[in-house]
């Protein structure tokens, strides 16, 4: 049994989470970690991708983030998210949107440092959206 | 002297419009519930980003890499403002407290010989500024459609303007909105958000505050990223509070309406019997007068 800590996954509409859990799993920008109790302080950004949570109590929950970024210290870590959804309430047609948003940025990019930023930013949202649609 | 039928039609005209009046109040009642609950939701975030964003400008030092739209042009010559009103009226002197704010500093800019644009958000701003700087503005946001205002909104907001500033458009960015204290008090605002003030980043440093943080990837990236989230956020919060604020102005300014039509209806029915008391009167002396006579 690891220890507890405090996570928060905050959203600017509203804190999803605020509670005790083990460990948390973050689609951090430079890949991806698993932040448990008494991790060293780490400010990191996130990509779009899946944020696992395993609470104290035993329970998993998976919720999508696009984009934002985390505060990591000791005693617990907060997760800003530009928007954050629960894995079982994401809205297909707003994930195709966002791609089909990606693609056009993509595209009409000017230079070839905006062009290589959109087309990271959409294989990351495709990545995602295969990670979460069920096989 | 108005008849008894006039007097009757004035009281039900009266009676109806304090009908509506009553049920406009209880709808903004409503509105407002929600409205706080948002902005109450959402202040944890901009909390958090405050003191995150105090957190990294510690670890720069204010050292040569932070991003422009932190550190400003090094001008100021050409000003944008962002005006946020309602959508629509009926809410008492809310919106017109904001343009006027929003008017005096431009009066005071032009007069300093600077540039100004202007940004409008909601109609009513637009339509009131409109009047005496039409030329200034340069873009407005309508946000009538939208049913309940989300990170969205001010995020389309927050790139247009950080677009215009990558653009060179101008040098100083102002937002103005309405800070909502109470149901009966909100206070026209003037906030810069462009350069962001350091002063933003006051909020105490968090638990573990002074321990040395490991940045992924390097402080000046994160802060590249968060600057332009973080205006979103201060636009988003503005939008927030003047959401509520209008419904909590509408609140008080159809709770008044109410009451004077409770009062005038009371006036009106005075006269109106004491009309009516009258002419029972005229009548009975005119029968006595008449068996009199017999």
């Amino acid at each position: 049994m690891a220890e507890a800590f405090k996570f928060e996954l905050v959203s600017p509409e509203r804190l999803l989470v605020s509670e005790q859990v083990e460990s948390v799993v973050i689609p951090g920008a430079e890949g991806e970690m698993t932040v448990m109790a008494h991790h060293a302080p780490v400010m990191t950004t996130i990509k779009p991708g899946v944020v696992t949570v395993k609470t104290a109590a035993g329970g998993e929950e998976r919720y999508v983030v696009f984009g934002g970024f985390a505060d990591i210290v000791p005693a617990g870590c907060t997760l800003l998210a530009e928007s954050a959804v629960a894995v079982k309430d994401v809205d297909r047609a707003d994930l195709a949107r966002r791609i089909q948003e990606a693609k056009e940025d993509a595209t009409d990019a000017k230079d070839d440092e905006a062009r290589s930023k959109a087309e990271q930013f959409l294989s990351q949202l495709t990545t995602l959206e295969g990670a979460i649609l069920p096989a | 002297m108005p008849s008894l039928k006039d007097l009757r039609n004035r009281i039900a005209s009266v009676k109806a419009t304090q009908k509506i009046t009553k049920a406009m109040q209880m709808v903004a009642a409503a509105k407002l519930r929600r409205a706080q609950e948002a902005a109450e939701a959402a202040r944890p975030y901009s909390e958090r980003m405050g003191s995150v964003l105090a957190n990294i400008t510690q670890a720069i030092g204010g050292g040569g890499d932070a991003p422009a739209l932190m550190t400003g042009t090094g001008k100021d010559d050409v000003h944008l403002l962002v005006v946020c009103t309602a959508e629509r009226g009926l809410c008492g002197g809310f919106n017109s407290q904001i343009a006027r704010l929003a008017r005096d500093h431009i009066r005071k800019l032009l007069a300093d010989g600077k540039q100004v644009k202007i940004i409008c958000v909601g109609k009513k701003g637009f339509d009131i500024l409109r009047r005496d700087y039409a030329s200034l503005i340069i873009d407005r946001v309508d946000l009538r459609e939208v049913k309940t205002l989300g990170f969205v909104n001010a995020d389309a907001i927050a790139k247009k303007v950080i677009h215009l500033f990558n653009e060179g458009g101008f040098d100083i960015c102002t937002l103005f909105y309405s800070q909502f204290k109470s149901v009966i008090s909100q206070i026209p605002t003037a906030q810069q958000i462009i350069p962001a003030g350091v002063a933003s980043a006051q909020a105490e440093v968090t638990d573990g505050g002074n321990a040395v943080y490991e940045y992924e990837p390097e402080p000046g990236e994160i802060l590249s990223d968060l600057i332009p989230r973080n205006i979103s956020v201060q636009v988003f919060r503005a939008l927030l509070e003047n959401a509520a604020g209008e419904m909590g102005a509408k609140m008080s300014a159809m709770d008044n309406a109410t009451r004077n039509a409770g009062e005038m209806i009371n006036k009106l029915s005075i006269t109106y019997n004491r009309q009516r008391q009258a002419q029972i009167t005229k009548e009975l002396i005119e029968i006595i007068s008449g068996a009199e006579a017999l």
